[in-house]
C-alpha cells in the first residue's frame, strides 16, 4: 500500500508535461556516491489486515493497565479520559490540520487554543498562557531559561523535591546556556525554608517549586514565596499538577511568576509517556510576555469588525527572530491542548473538583490502611494530596516485584530516584476493592 | 515619504536633531514605512552608553524585527516612554512624537560624518 | 466570531460528566489542607451535548489535509492513513504507564526497536534516539550532542554555520545550545556558496547545519565537498531531516557524510499534525557520537529489550519520558504498510508531483532559481506584486477557493516567496485544480486586483487585524 493514486497513464502525462522520459531522470543530480543504489532493506508493505494482526500480536506481548491494578504516578497519571475526547479530536479538520498559519481557514484550531489559554489562566490564576509546550519536563526547562533571560542571572535553585526526570531535563537545557544549579537537598522530602534562605542571593534567577512536590506533599508555599519575593530580582517558578487545581489554590495566589506543568492528566491518557502536554503561564507583564516561548493566540477583529483569532506576538518566535528567538519551539502539542480543553469543558467546575476530591479521599483512605500495617509507614501523613511515600521494612524493589504476580503495580520504586520507599498514587479510577486488595496482599508479604 | 530638513541622517535610517545640550534620535519616515505598523518598541535604559553604530533598541512590526543603530556615540539621558504603550507614534509622527532617545554625545564631530537631508533623500532613492 | 466561546454556553449547575460514587469515607480535607484550598474556579458548566456541538462547530471552521490539498512547503502535509490510528488506539499498546517494568512492555519496545532499525537503514546512521518530541527538539538535542562531543575532546568550538536559506529553527536551536550563529549566503544557483563556506570555516567551527535538498527544493550537488570541507577543520555536519521526503530510498544522509541528523516522523512518516503537534523528531548519529545521545537508549540483549541508563557521556534528558510514543506507533505502522519499496515510490511521486506543478506554474509565476528541484519548489510573486497584489494576497485568495496556501515569505532569500510542496498523496486531479486556481488568481490580479487584495471573502472571518492583536493582546477570556 503506497497511498499514491496516480495511475501509470497519469504519471506518463505528468512526465511529458515536465519534459522528461522517466521518473529516475528527476534524481539525476544526486551524485552516485551518496545514492542508495540497492533497495532499502525494509520488508515489503503489508495490508491493513496483516498490520492489525501484527500490532495485536505486539500488544499481546505487553501487559497493559487493563490487565492489572496500578498505583503508578510519578509524573504520568491514570485519570479517567471521557469518551467524548477521542470522538471530537478525531474530527479530521482538527486532526489533520497544520499549525494555523492561514488564520481565516483555521478559526477552529485558533478559537480552541484561545479557550485552552483561558482555562490554563483560570486554573493557575496567571494572566498569560501560551499554546503548549512539548511536555512537562521541557516546559519546566524552558521556564527556567526564560527566568534567566528576564533576570539576567544564571543561578537556579532546584530542590530535590522536584520530579527527578524534570530536574534532569532542566539541567540538560541549562547546560546549553551555562546556568548554575544549586541542588537543594532536603530531609523528609520537604523543603526547609531556612535552608532555602541561606541559598538565596542576588545572583539567583529563579527558585523552582513543585506543587504538590514529587513525593505528593505540599510545600510551605506561602513561607517560601515570601522569602523569594524578599529577594527582589528572583522569580518563583511553580511546577503544578493541573488536575488538582480544581481543589488546590492557584499558584498565582502564592505569588508564582511562572507556572508550568504536565497536563497529560487532562484527557491525554498514558501512552507510555507521550504525546503529553506541557503547559506554561506567566504573569500579565509585558516584559515577561516578551520572553515567553511558544505560540500564542490572540483575539482581534476582521475588516468587517467580526471577532476572530490569530497567532500573535510572533516576533518572539524562531521563524522571525531566528537565533534571537525566545525558543526554537515550532511543532508543539496542539492536539493534546485540544484534548485538555475538551476535558476541562466536559468536567467543568464541578467535575474537576470532584476528580480532585475523590483522588484525595481515596489516597488518604489507602494511606491510613497501609500505615496501620506492621512493617509499613506512610511519610508526611497529613500534608499530601493523592500521592504518598510508603516506607517499607522489606526491600521495596522485592515487594513491588512480588505484587506483580498478583496483578498489582504497587507504585514507583523510589530507589530509581535515589531515594527510599514506594511512591503510591491513587486517582479517582481506583476502586475500594482494588485498594483493599493491595492492603491485603501487603499484609501477608 | 518625507525627509525633514535640518536633521542629520544615517544609512541605517536614523535621524539626529541637534538641541542645545543633547541630541534627539529617531527613525526616518522611510524606515517606519518599510517596517509597517509598529507594535512594539524596546528602548535602552537611561545612562546606558553606546558607541557609534551600536544597536540600542528594537522595533517590531507584526512579522518583522529591526534593530536600531545609534548614529553617534554617547550616553542615553532620556527615552521616549510614551512609545511603550503607543508604538504607533513612530508610524504617525516619526520626526516628532515618535522620537526614540535623547543622548549626551561623546564626540560632536561624529555628526559631520552623517548624511544631510539631501544626501539621505538621494540615498533612499537608490535603495 | 462565528461560534461563541464554550464558556458562553455555561448554565450554573449544568454538568457534562459522571463519576462513580466515592465508596470510601471522607478524610478531613479542610483541616489537612487548610490554607491550600481554592475557593472558586471559573470553568464552563455545560452538558456533553453542548461540548460536542461546540467543538464540532469549531472543526467546521478548520481545514485539514483530509479536506484537500495542503501545499505548505517544508511541512510535508501528506495524507495520514487511518489504519495507523487504529494501531495507536489498541489498548494493549496505548494504556501503558512509562514506569511499568520493561518485562511487561516487550511488545511496545520491540516496535520501537524496529522503528529505530528502519530509520537507521533509511538514513545510513548507526544509532537512533526516539526521545525528541519535534523536529526543532531533535535539532536542539543534536546540537547538545555536538557541544558535549567537543567538551569531551576538550576543544572549545563556539560557532555553528547555517545557510541563509535554513529553517528558522536551525539558528534558534543553535543559540539555545549556546553556540554563536554564523549565517552564510547562498550562491546564484540557490546552493551553498563554497567560497562563503570556506571563509566561515575555521578551528572554532563546531558544526554546519544543512538541509538537503535545501528549502528551495534544490539538491546540494557538492554535498561531499561540503561535508569534507567541514570535516577538514574538525567540525561536524548536521542534517536537518525536514526534507527527507525528497530523497528517501534515493540518497542517505549517512552516505553524504553527515555525522548526525533528525527525522520528522510527522512529516516524512505521515503522522497527523493535529493543528500544530504532536510531532516526533528522532535523532540519528554515527557511532562515534552514540555515547552522547540522551538517556535512556533502547537496547536489546539475548533475552529482552531494555532501556540503557548507563550512559556516562550522555547529554542528559530532553523529555520527561521516552518521547512521543503514540506518534512512533503510527510511523511504525506506516513503514510496515508502505514497505521499503513503497518508501522509494513515495519519494518518486512526491518529486514527480512537485515537478509537475512547477512545470505548469512557471510560465505565469516567476521561478527565481532555474535549478532542478526535488519535492518542493519556490516561486516568487514579484511579477504579481508589480501588478498590485502581493504573495500574501494570493495566499488569502486561495482560501476563497477552498484550498490551503503554500508556505509564504520563506525562504528569506526569495522575495515574495511561495514555497510549494504537494507531497505524493495528491493526484493529478487535485494538482490540476490547484494550478487552475493559481492561474485564475493570476488573471484576477490583472483584471480586478482589488478582488485579490481584499481576499479572503468567503471564509468564516475575513482579513484579521494582526496589528491590533499585537498592540493590545487579548489572550484569554
Amino acid at each position: 500500500m503506497d497511498y499514491i493514486s496516480n495511475t501509470a497513464a497519469e504519471k506518463n502525462k505528468m512526465l511529458k508535461e515536465i519534459g522528461i522520459k522517466e521518473i529516475k531522470d528527476l534524481f539525476q543530480m544526486i551524485p552516485e556516491a551518496v545514492s542508495a543504489d540497492d533497495e532499502l532493506n525494509i520488508e515489503s508493505g503489508i495490508s491493513e489486515m496483516e498490520l492489525m494482526r501484527k500490532a495485536q500480536a505486539q500488544a499481546a506481548k505487553n501487559k497493559s493497565l487493563d490487565q492489572q491494578i496500578s498505583f503508578l504516578g510519578a509524573g504520568a497519571y491514570d485519570h479517567y479520559v471521557p469518551g467524548i475526547i477521542d470522538a471530537l479530536i478525531s474530527r479530521s479538520e482538527f486532526y489533520t490540520a497544520y499549525t494555523p498559519y492561514q488564520a481565516e481557514l483555521s478559526q477552529g484550531t485558533l478559537e480552541a487554543i484561545y479557550e485552552y489559554q483561558s482555562m490554563i489562566c483560570d486554573l493557575t490564576g496567571m494572566g498569560i498562557a501560551n499554546a503548549s509546550m512539548l511536555d512537562g519536563g521541557s516546559a519546566a526547562a524552558e521556564a527556567v531559561t526564560m527566568a534567566a533571560r528576564i533576570t539576567r542571572n544564571s543561578r537556579v535553585i532546584l530542590p530535590d523535591t522536584i520530579n527527578p526526570a524534570y530536574r534532569e531535563v532542566i539541567k540538560t537545557y541549562g547546560a546549553g546556556v551555562d546556568l548554575d544549579f544549586v541542588d537543594l537537598e532536603t530531609e523528609d522530602q520537604f523543603i526547609d525554608p531556612t535552608q532555602l534562605k541561606e541559598n538565596l542571593d542576588d545572583q539567583t534567577a529563579v527558585v523552582v517549586l513543585q506543587y504538590p512536590n514529587f513525593y505528593g506533599s505540599i510545600e510551605k508555599m506561602e513561607e517560601i514565596s515570601k522569602m523569594v519575593k524578599n529577594n527582589k530580582k528572583t522569580l518563583l517558578l511553580v511546577i503544578a499538577n493541573p488536575v488538582l487545581l480544581g481543589v488546590l489554590k492557584a499558584p498565582a495566589d502564592f505569588g508564582a511568576d511562572i507556572v508550568v506543568g504536565e497536563a497529560q492528566n487532562l484527557g491525554s491518557g498514558l501512552n507510555y509517556g507521550g504525546p503529553y502536554l506541557g503547559f506554561m503561564a506567566c504573569k500579565d507583564d509585558r516584559r515577561m510576555l516578551r520572553q515567553l516561548p511558544g505560540r500564542i493566540v490572540g483575539k482581534t477583529t476582521d475588516v468587517d469588525g467580526k471577532e476572530g483569532f490569530v497567532l500573535t506576538l510572533q516576533t518572539r518566535e524562531q521563524h522571525i527572530r531566528r537565533e534571537k528567538a525566545t525558543s526554537n519551539i515550532c511543532t508543539n502539542e496542539a492536539l493534546n491542548a485540544l484534548m485538555a480543553t475538551i476535558y476541562l469543558s466536559t468536567m467543568g467546575k464541578a467535575g474537576l473538583k470532584e476528580v480532585g476530591e475523590q483522588s484525595y479521599h481515596k489516597a488518604h483512605y489507602l494511606a491510613d490502611k497501609l500505615d496501620q500495617l506492621a512493617g509499613y509507614q506512610v511519610l508526611n501523613k497529613e500534608n499530601f494530596f493523592n500521592e504518598f511515600v510508603l516506607k517499607t521494612e522489606k526491600d521495596s524493589t522485592e515487594l513491588i516485584k512480588e505484587l506483580l504476580a498478583d496483578d498489582i503495580i504497587a507504585g514507583y520504586d523510589l530507589k530509581e530516584a535515589g531515594s527510599e520507599g514506594i511512591l503510591v498514587c491513587v486517582t479517582e479510577k481506583r476502586s475500594k476493592a482494588e485498594m483493599d486488595k493491595l492492603v491485603e496482599k501487603l499484609e501477608v508479604l | 515619504m518625507s525627509v525633514k530638513e535640518d536633521l542629520y541622517y544615517s544609512e541605517d535610517h536614523e535621524w539626529v536633531r541637534e538641541e542645545e545640550d543633547y541630541l534627539v534620535i529617531g527613525v526616518t519616515d522611510f524606515a517606519q514605512e518599510e517596517l509597517g505598523d509598529i507594535v512594539f518598541v524596546e528602548l535602552p535604559e537611561v545612562d546606558e552608553e553606546f558607541d557609534k553604530d551600536d544597536s540600542f533598541g528594537v522595533l517590531e512590526s507584526v512579522k518583522a524585527v529591526s534593530d536600531t543603530f545609534i548614529p553617534v556615540s554617547g550616553r542615553v539621558i532620556k527615552v521616549n516612554e510614551d512609545l511603550l504603550d503607543n508604538p504607533e507614534l513612530i508610524n504617525d509622527d516619526p520626526y516628532g512624537e515618535g522620537w526614540l532617545i535623547k543622548v549626551d554625545p561623546a564626540d560632536d564631530s561624529e555628526l559631520d560624518e552623517l548624511l544631510s537631508a539631501e544626501e539621505y533623500a538621494e540615498f533612499i532613492e537608490e535603495e | 466570531m462565528e461560534e461563541k466561546l464554550i464558556k458562553d454556553y455555561s448554565s450554573p449547575g449544568r454538568r457534562g460528566y459522571s463519576l462513580p460514587p466515592l465508596e470510601v469515607g471522607k478524610s478531613d480535607i479542610n483541616e489537612n489542607l487548610a490554607g491550600y484550598l481554592r475557593e472558586e474556579i471559573e470553568l464552563p458548566e455545560v452538558s456533553e451535548v453542548d461540548v460536542v456541538r461546540h467543538y464540532t462547530a469549531l472543526s467546521e471552521m478548520n481545514y485539514g489535509v483530509d479536506s484537500g490539498i495542503y501545499p505548505l512547503g517544508s511541512c510535508t502535509m501528506k495524507y495520514n492513513p487511518k489504519r495507523n490510528e487504529r494501531v495507536a488506539r489498541i489498548s494493549g499498546l496505548s494504556n501503558i504507564h512509562p514506569y511499568q517494568p520493561i518485562e511487561q512492555l516487550q511488545g511496545s519496545l520491540e516496535i520501537l526497536y524496529q522503528l529505530k532499525l528502519d530509520l537507521a537503514e533509511i538514513s545510513a546512521m548507526d544509532e537512533i534516539t526516539l526521545q525528541p518530541a519535534s523536529g526543532a527538539h531533535g535539532e536542539f538535542t543534536s546540537l547538545l550532542i555536538v557541544k558535549k562531543y567537543f567538551e569531551d575532546r576538550e576543544e572549545n568550538r563556539t560557532k555553528v554555520i547555517v545557510p541563509d536559506s535554513a529553517h528558522g529553527t536551525n539558528p534558534a536551536s543553535a543559540a539555545m545550545a549556546g553556540f554563536d550563529v554564523v549565517e552564510i549566503a547562498s550562491n546564484e544557483r540557490g546552493m551553498v556558496d563554497l567560497d562563503a563556506l570556506a571563509e566561515a570555516l575555521d578551528e572554532n567551527t563546531a558544526a554546519l547545519m544543512l538541509t538537503n535538498p535545501n528549502t528551495l527544493g534544490i539538491f546540494e550537488e557538492d554535498i561531499l565537498k561540503i561535508t569534507e570541507m567541514v570535516h577538514e577543520v574538525g567540525g561536524l555536519v548536521y542534517y536537518d531531516g525536514a526534507n527527507m521526503n525528497a530523497i528517501m530510498g534515493y540518497a542517505k544522509p549517512g552516505l553524504m557524510d553527515f555525522d548526525l541528523m533528525h527525522f520528522n516522523l510527522h512529516k516524512t512518516f505521515s503522522t497527523p499534525h493535529g493543528g500544530g503537534g504532536p510531532g516526533s523528531g528522532p535523532v540519528g548519529v554515527k557511532d562515534f557520537l552514540a555515547p552522547y545521545l540522551p538517556k535512556p537508549v533502547l537496547k536489546k540483549d539475548q533475552e529482552k529489550y531494555f532501556w540503557d541508563y548507563q550512559r556516562p557521556k550522555s547529554i542528559g534528558k530532553v523529555h520527561s519520558f521516552y518521547g512521543n510514543y503514540g506518534v512512533m506507533l503510527r510511523a511504525w505502522a506506516y513503514i510496515k504498510t508502505v514497505g521499503g519499496k513503497g518508501l522509494k515510490e513515495t519519494t518518486e511521486n512526491a518529486v514527480l508531483n512537485a515537478n509537475y506543478l512547477k512545470a505548469r506554474l512557471k510560465k505565469d509565476f516567476e521561478l527565481p532559481y532555474a535549478e532542478e528541484s526535488l519535492h518542493e519548489f519556490v516561486l516568487s510573486g514579484s511579477r504579481q506584486k508589480e501588478e498590485g497584489a502581493s504573495t500574501l494576497n494570493i495566499a488569502k485568495r486561495l482560501l476563497d477557493y477552498d484550498q490551503y496556501a503554500p508556505t509564504i515569505y520563506f525562504p528569506l532569500v526569495v522575495k515574495e516567496a511561495m514555497m510549494i510542496e504537494p507531497t505524493e498523496t495528491e493526484n493529478i486531479g487535485t494538482l490540476d485544480h490547484f494550478v487552475e486556481t493559481m492561474l485564475t488568481i493570476s488573471r484576477e490580479i490583472k483584471e480586478d486586483p482589488e478582488l485579490v487584495i481584499n481576499a479572503p471573502h468567503t471564509t468564516t472571518v475575513r482579513k484579521l487585524d494582526e496589528t491590533a492583536a499585537a498592540r493590545n493582546p487579548d489572550l484569554h477570556w
